[in-house]
């Protein structure tokens, strides 16, 4: 289920991120119906969706097929590609680790640029971990995770003083379950945008 | 503020003893006519407060030859028969204004002499308390050392994060009877620990409205207060024994490190200065030293600091993991989470005079994992927490277990609600 809000939360535009303050929570709640809307625009894919297409897009034979694999979504007016890393907020570290993965710094790298661009605009940086060690030793691991974001952010330039970051050590799984599927999705740092 | 839901942990005995004293605990004769107060049998409550220590073995109600209450009627032989050398006799009358006379008396059966005895004067609501504080009177005499069972628990429950203040603080006396809900917050709420006196609590809060270190009295039942400094990320309190100071983690930059900090002038010391997370202090009951968790040696284990030489040492070594110690209240042994090699989390003790380990709640079966352990204030016997894996079901079962040092005799008490019990603390003696 996880991998589906990534998609959604993307097609929503920057204004959303300033305007509400919306939990991640939230987010979540609204990706089905987010998905549902976007049947209508099915007949007018443009070709930028390439990658979403992948193999189908070669398809061009004599009978139409109908569009049944992934459901083409219609484009928001996008300013740059960092409105698209912008609506990411979490990101995930190894078990018992709190560095920054490769893979997320273009996410990191957007929201320093926006709340550089944004100096009255505040982020409340959560970190969260699995269940499995001791209460107290988490609050110190998810301090740890948020503590990263915020030197990052800070490295970049970010005011301090936009930055807050805060522990839920592993009081507040995302995912609830006992086992690494669960686990892998609960090791975040979760940026919380205020108004 | 304070609400009662009795019975809410249902105890359950899992396994027998062997090598336990065996003891007769004939029911006390009731001489009123009104039935006494629920839950108020104390004969059937010393019976549960001896075979929870895990060091004796009632005899069974229904094995007894004779049921004598007055010493007067008692016959040695019918409990030489059954090779009972210990007995136990007494009885409940009214007193004046609604009040209980409880008397009791041990015997020796084999030098037919009365080995102790004792009358109390009991409020409707103190019948169970006197029935403890018999237990606590007949394991002394015959072990030798001081009963903890008129003593009470503390511990945290955490309900489903749509409920309105999820998190909630309990007590309880320390057979998980008459449990008492004592604060509830939305923010979570963790690491509850009783001061050396026994009237105050002191515990945890994270989330955003700062994290913090809290104190309470327990009978004044004011709300709580912040100890620590609003700008302070603390947490873990320990309490000094003298009851002036707190070992407290502090975040720092991302850090976590040990302080003390004075409890009236808030005047903070710095105890360790490492990158790696130090945190889960414990102040030993002589005050020399200070147990914490620390990373520095790449995963989680126990250091020692002792305030003489401000030297830290490393003082476990085997499994992948050990964590949050707590000291047995002698100050000869601590337990602690131990992560073991196929990543189940273990309840562990250790004699700090020879650095031997041995488990003392095993999770190799895979049927439940432990955390939190905490000794009994005669150091006899660690409560903790289980959480036990339901297949099939994301939410997990709950409860805390007392088992005496050597694993024996544990007693659980399955929470029945649908709130995750956790973090249980045993209370100092009372009185």
């Amino acid at each position: 289920m996880k991998p589906v809000i990534k998609l959604v939360v993307a097609i929503l535009p920057i204004l959303l991120i300033i305007g509400c303050g919306s939990t991640e929570e939230k987010a979540e709640g609204a990706a089905g119906d987010s998905v549902s809307v976007s049947d209508g625009g099915a007949s007018t894919a443009s070709a930028s969706d390439g990658s979403q297409l992948g193999d189908g897009g070669t398809v061009t034979q004599a009978e139409p097929v109908p569009v049944v694999e992934p459901e083409p979504e219609p484009i928001a007016d996008k300013g740059s590609a960092d409105s698209d890393l912008l609506s990411e907020r979490k990101i995930y570290f190894e078990f018992d680790r709190a560095e920054i993965k490769p893979e997320y710094q273009d996410i990191l790298q957007a929201h320093a640029n926006f709340l550089m661009a944004n100096p009255n605009s505040s982020v409340v940086v959560e970190g969260h971990c699995d269940e499995r060690g001791t209460r107290e030793y988490n609050i110190a691991l998810g301090e740890r995770r948020a503590h990263a974001v915020f030197q990052f952010f800070s490295l970049q330039g970010v005011s301090k003083e936009q930055v807050r970051i805060v522990s839920f050590g592993e009081e507040r799984p995302d995912v609830e379950g006992h086992d690494e599927s669960a686990w892998k999705w609960n090791r975040r740092s979760v940026f919380v945008y205020a108004e | 503020m304070i609400s009662q839901s009795y019975a809410a942990l249902t105890i359950e005995i899992t396994e027998g003893v062997e090598d336990a004293i065996p003891i007769a605990v004939v029911p006390f004769k009731w001489t009123g006519d009104k039935p006494l107060p629920k839950d108020s049998d104390i004969a059937e409550i010393v019976k549960a407060d001896l075979s929870r220590s895990g060091q004796f073995a009632p005899l069974k109600t229904a094995d007894m030859l004779a049921k004598p209450f007055s010493p007067r009627q008692i016959r040695f032989k019918n409990w030489r028969i059954l090779e009972i050398p210990n007995l136990v006799i007494g009885q409940v009358r009214p007193g004046k204004n609604g009040k209980y006379i409880v008397e009791f008396r041990l015997y020796d059966v084999y030098r037919q002499k009365q080995i102790t005895g004792f009358r109390y004067d009991a409020q409707p609501l103190q019948l169970r308390k006197i029935a403890h504080k018999i237990s606590d009177i007949i394991y002394e005499a015959l072990t030798g050392i001081k009963g903890a069972f008129d003593t009470r628990i503390v511990y945290i429950k955490k309900f489903p994060n749509k409920t309105p203040k999820p998190y909630r603080l309990y007590l309880a006396d320390a057979d998980g009877y008459g449990e008492q809900e004592v604060i509830r917050h939305d923010w979570p709420l963790f690491s509850p620990t009783w001061s050396p006196k026994g009237n105050q609590l002191a515990f945890a809060m994270a989330g955003s409205l700062g994290q913090g270190v809290f104190v309470f009295d327990i009978e004044i039942g004011k709300q709580p207060r912040r100890v620590t400094k609003r700008s302070t990320k603390a947490s873990a309190p320990s309490w000094s024994p003298d009851g002036s100071q707190f070992a407290i983690q502090v975040l720092s930059n991302g850090s976590a490190d040990i302080y003390t900090m004075d409890i009236l002038t808030r005047k903070m010391q710095r105890i360790t200065r490492h990158w790696s997370i130090d945190t889960e202090p414990r102040w030993s009951p002589d005050g020399s030293r200070i147990i914490f968790t620390s990373e520095r040696g790449g995963s989680p284990q126990l250091y020692e600091y002792t305030f003489d030489d401000k030297r830290i040492k490393r003082l476990t070594f085997k499994g992948k993991q050990n964590l949050r110690a707590s000291f047995s209240p002698d100050g000869k042994m601590i337990t602690f989470v131990h992560l073991s090699k196929n990543n189940g989390y273990n309840i562990a003790v250790m004699d700090l005079g020879t650095r031997e380990m041995r488990i003392v709640a095993d999770s190799s079966s895979g049927e439940s994992e432990h955390e939190s352990p905490s000794f009994a204030p005669n150091s006899s016997m660690i409560i903790y927490a289980a959480n036990y894996a339901q297949k099939g079901r994301k939410d997990k079962k709950t409860g805390l277990v007392a088992v005496s040092l050597d694993g024996s005799a544990p007693q659980r008490f399955v929470d029945e609600g649908i709130g995750e019990v956790r973090e249980p603390a045993w209370s100092s003696y009372l009185n």
